[in-house]
């Protein structure tokens, strides 16, 4: 408890121009055009794929489930709307690459009719394990953009006995605003789904942190937090990446975690409010998720806004009604702008972890020429997690990625921090994510060629065993006939 | 409608609005006012040793890029031979001969920095190590400090006398030079006089303003100082470096001088000085070749200091910052070996936390 007096210290980060304004004091847009066709990605998350039970042709109701969790990691899709189910095959994903992997295509038919279900009175009679369920069940992940499906998280929390689950409400990122929003707009839901998230975890406190400059937003989450003494809702400083969870989490309580742990190992949980949101609506309404809120910013959007979409809404029905100026985009960016991917194209679909998509203009990228690095080390004073980003380039530039691993390459979580500090416009995390890459595929390549001495080995042992096997039974038929023989001898002779 | 943009791109996708370029602008600014009073303390022939020192930084650049097979503009407008050739022209004598800036800036940009690869390889200060390269090599001429001479003051030389100092070199030479007041001490120090004695004339404030012999652009504290101040507010520099050399020398200074006050000069004077200024917060400071940690930083700083200190005081030399700054570039690599930032989640040594027990 007495760390919470004590004035924790942030590490590095960077404090970049926010952009947040624009989209974050007008109202949720709620009326963007159901589309014709929703794009609905089996994998939405961390972990297995949903593994689909509808057949191509079939009609289906708005909340009716799709495809099924499939694992211990793993989250069910549902229909996002009523329809016919037109094809389950490869379509581009919402990556970088925009690489086929597994789809639902589903056409709407405008009705929008929901599946009859029941709702339960009090949720609060449930048992806590009750609540776990029901939240994997209404497909919920992380939607701060982990993707890490709720409710194991959830279990995680209850099983370890955590003291202190955060709600984050950072949103650091510069551009966005879809949390601000729907912390101003639906602060009681929010609370709600967070007093439902204590009850499931068995966890006493609560803590949301809102980063200063949200003031609204921490206003009406305050309010809406009065009568309930578990949960307090604070304010932090600005200053990117506060909501990194490591971050936060030192920030509050003013715990590590350690290398390899989950947090839920030093008693605490993180969830978004996002999340907390989705929770409220799946355990009050039993509605699982099937839309978001997102932002839709940058400088060639016509009308910026926060919009409430259906997921597998394509992208490009998206910037076509917030008359997103094709001539002036320079760059798609699904997510903030510093963590956020560059998108191939518009013509994939939003999706449980799309908080965001920018459009923008070249003025407001950085600038790509690339120079000399001058060894500024402002790359190592922003770096939030202790590492030297000058040093691991260099060691990645000549390929040596194995001493690029032994000074932390491991521990970069892509945050962005350098590349936007870089004076030299070095782009470090490309280094990173491209030198992280290759890493993986040579313990692959290297486990496999393992796998495969193993099995040659074996495979001579086996054949060893057989030669020697059938020696052995040579030798013991030789030895019989000699046998034999002999006793023909004897015979012969006493004869 | 459908948008294709190219050019698939990861992490931070915008950025903070300051360029290499931008960074050696802020440092030349910082250093212009106590470079423009230093021309005009030493004339006509200071301006031409500038220029001539400048330009020449500029063309052995220009002609090491093209050597390597790539245009010289890009990598000229990055400002760091403008930079390497105007901190070397700082630190000469202000009357020097025009040879003396030639040589100096093919020694700091040939020698210094391209021989290892250009901007960022290089292991030494180009600047310092081109004028410790001239100081062995040419020592008359380094030594041979100008008085005082403003320009447009009757008894200063013109611009045709400039022309005849800078190309052929001082006739009577006595008669226009004398010792730095580092210098005299020295000498005076070998005559077995005190102190109190040998600073007799010696005037604070004087030096203070950097009316005074010494390099061209090293002779006033104040505006070097303040010049060093502004960066930090910038945060172009950290403070780390000035401060852990500036403390150093003042408490190796405080410590000697309250012995032995006759034989050791106060801290006040080892730290009015110009030269001290410019090392520590120009010379010192240059990113390429000190650590790239705080904690780094204040060692090298502190190494400095204490180098510094030894030299001026025991040394053959009656001024270090030279030596003590190029012998810890040489240490750098050394330093940011040991000291590195703790990364997340992971104790000194880089293994993991041990998870705490509730």
């Amino acid at each position: 408890m007495l760390s919470f007096f004590s004035k924790p210290r942030i590490r590095g980060g960077v404090h970049a121009e926010e952009h947040k304004a624009i989209t974050a004091t007008q109202a949720i847009v709620r009326s963007f055009p159901l589309p014709k066709k929703l794009y609905i990605p089996l994998q939405q998350h961390v972990g297995k794929p949903a593994e689909p039970l509808i057949r191509v042709g079939e009609q289906v109701l708005k909340g009716q489930l799709l495809a099924y969790s499939q694992g211990l990691i793993s989250a069910p899709v549902h229909a996002p709307s009523s329809g016919i189910i037109l094809d389950v095959n490869d379509y581009p994903a919402p990556h970088p690459s925009a690489l086929p992997i597994r789809m639902i295509v589903l056409e709407t038919d405008g009705k929008d009719e929901w599946l009859t279900v029941p709702t339960i009175d009090d949720p609060f009679q449930l048992a806590p394990e009750d609540i776990s369920l029901r939240v994997g069940a209404a497909g919920i992940v992380g939607l701060g953009g982990a993707t890490f499906p709720t409710a194991v998280k959830l279990n995680m929390g209850r099983e370890n006995r955590i003291d202190t689950l955060i709600i984050n409400g950072a949103e650091c990122e510069p551009y966005l605003s879809c949390d601000d929003r729907l912390m101003q707009e639906c602060s009681g839901q929010i609370i709600d789904g967070v007093r439902l998230m204590l009850h499931g975890m068995e966890t006493g406190q609560a803590v949301v942190a809102i980063e200063d400059n949200k003031p609204q937003a921490f206003m009406a989450m305050q309010a809406a937090a009065q009568p309930y003494p578990s949960i307090k809702v604070i304010q932090i400083p600005t200053r990117y990446p506060m909501g990194w969870d490591r971050q936060l989490i030192g920030y509050v309580t003013g715990r590590e975690v350690p290398v390899g742990c989950r947090s839920s190992e030093i008693g605490v949980t993180i969830h978004n409010v996002g999340t907390a949101y989705a929770t409220h609506k799946a355990i009050r309404h039993n509605q699982p998720l099937l839309s978001r809120v997102l932002t839709i910013s940058g400088g060639a959007v016509g009308r910026p806004m926060n919009v409430e979409v259906p997921l597998g809404t394509l992208i490009s029905e998206l910037f076509d009604f917030c008359e997103v100026d094709a001539k002036q985009t320079a760059r798609i960016i699904m997510g903030g702008p510093m963590m956020g991917d560059a998108l191939p194209h518009t013509g994939l679909p939003t999706v449980k972890a799309t908080s965001g998509i920018l459009a923008l203009t070249a003025n407001e990228l950085k600038n790509t020429e690339e120079q000399p690095c001058i060894r500024c080390a402002s790359c190592v004073s922003v770096c939030p997690a202790g590492l030297r980003p000058l040093d691991m380039a260099n060691n990645i530039r000549v390929n040596q990625l194995d001493a690029a691993v032994d000074i932390g390459l491991k521990d970069c979580i892509s945050c962005g921090c350098c590349s936007y500090i870089c004076p030299s416009n070095i782009p470090l995390v490309q280094y990173f994510k491209y030198a992280s890459g290759e890493v993986a595929a040579r313990q692959q390549a290297q486990h496999k060629s393992e796998q495969t001495k193993r099995l040659m080995e074996s495979r001579t042992a086996r054949l060893e065993r057989i030669a020697q096997q059938q020696r052995e039974e040579e030798q013991a038929r030789i030895a019989a006939k000699l046998e034999r023989e002999r006793l023909k001898a004897e015979q012969e002779a006493t004869a | 409608m459908m948008i294709t943009t190219s050019k698939p791109n990861s992490g931070a996708h915008i950025g903070a609005n300051r360029s290499v370029r931008q960074i050696m602008w802020q440092v030349m600014l910082a250093l212009s006012p106590a470079t423009v009073f230093g021309l005009w303390c030493f004339g006509w022939p200071a301006f031409n040793l500038f220029v001539i020192t400048v330009s020449s930084a500029m063309m052995f650049e220009a002609f090491c890029v093209r050597l390597k097979g790539r245009a010289a503009k890009p990598v000229l407008m990055d400002g760091s031979a403008l930079l390497t050739g105007w901190l070397l022209a700082m630190t000469l004598p202000p009357w020097a001969p025009w040879w003396i800036g030639v040589v100096g800036s093919g020694l700091a940009i040939i020698l210094g920095k391209q021989v290892y690869g250009g901007l960022g390889q290089n292991l030494f200060n180009p600047a310092m190590l081109a004028r410790v390269a001239l100081l062995i090599s040419f020592p008359i001429e380094m030594t041979t400090w100008a008085n005082v001479s403003p320009l447009f003051f009757a008894q200063s030389p013109g611009i045709a006398e400039s022309w005849r100092i800078t190309f052929s070199g001082l006739e009577n030479l006595d008669a226009y030079t004398g010792a730095t007041t580092l210098g005299y001490i020295k000498t005076e120090f070998s005559q077995n006089r005190l102190l109190t004695d040998i600073l007799k004339n010696y005037s604070a404030t004087l030096n203070f303003i950097g009316w005074t012999r010494g390099s061209l652009g090293e002779t006033s504290t104040v505006l070097l100082g303040l010049g060093g101040i502004w960066l930090i507010r910038q945060k172009i520099i950290q403070w780390q470096i000035p401060v852990s050399l500036l403390l150093t020398v003042a408490l190796l200074a405080s410590i000697f001088h309250l012995i032995d006050s006759e034989h050791y000069v106060s801290p006040f004077l080892h730290l009015n000085s110009g030269a001290m200024m410019c090392v520590a917060f120009f010379i010192a400071t240059d990113y390429v070749t000190s650590p790239n940690t705080p904690t780094g930083q204040l060692v090298f700083g502190a190494g400095c200091g204490l180098l510094i200190f030894v030299i001026r005081t025991w040394g053959a030399y009656p001024e270090g910052a030279g030596f003590a700054v190029l012998l810890m570039n040489a240490a750098t690599p050394l330093i940011d070996h040991y000291i590195r930032p703790r990364i997340y989640g992971r104790d000194r040594q880089g293994k993991p936390l041990e998870i705490p027990k509730p």
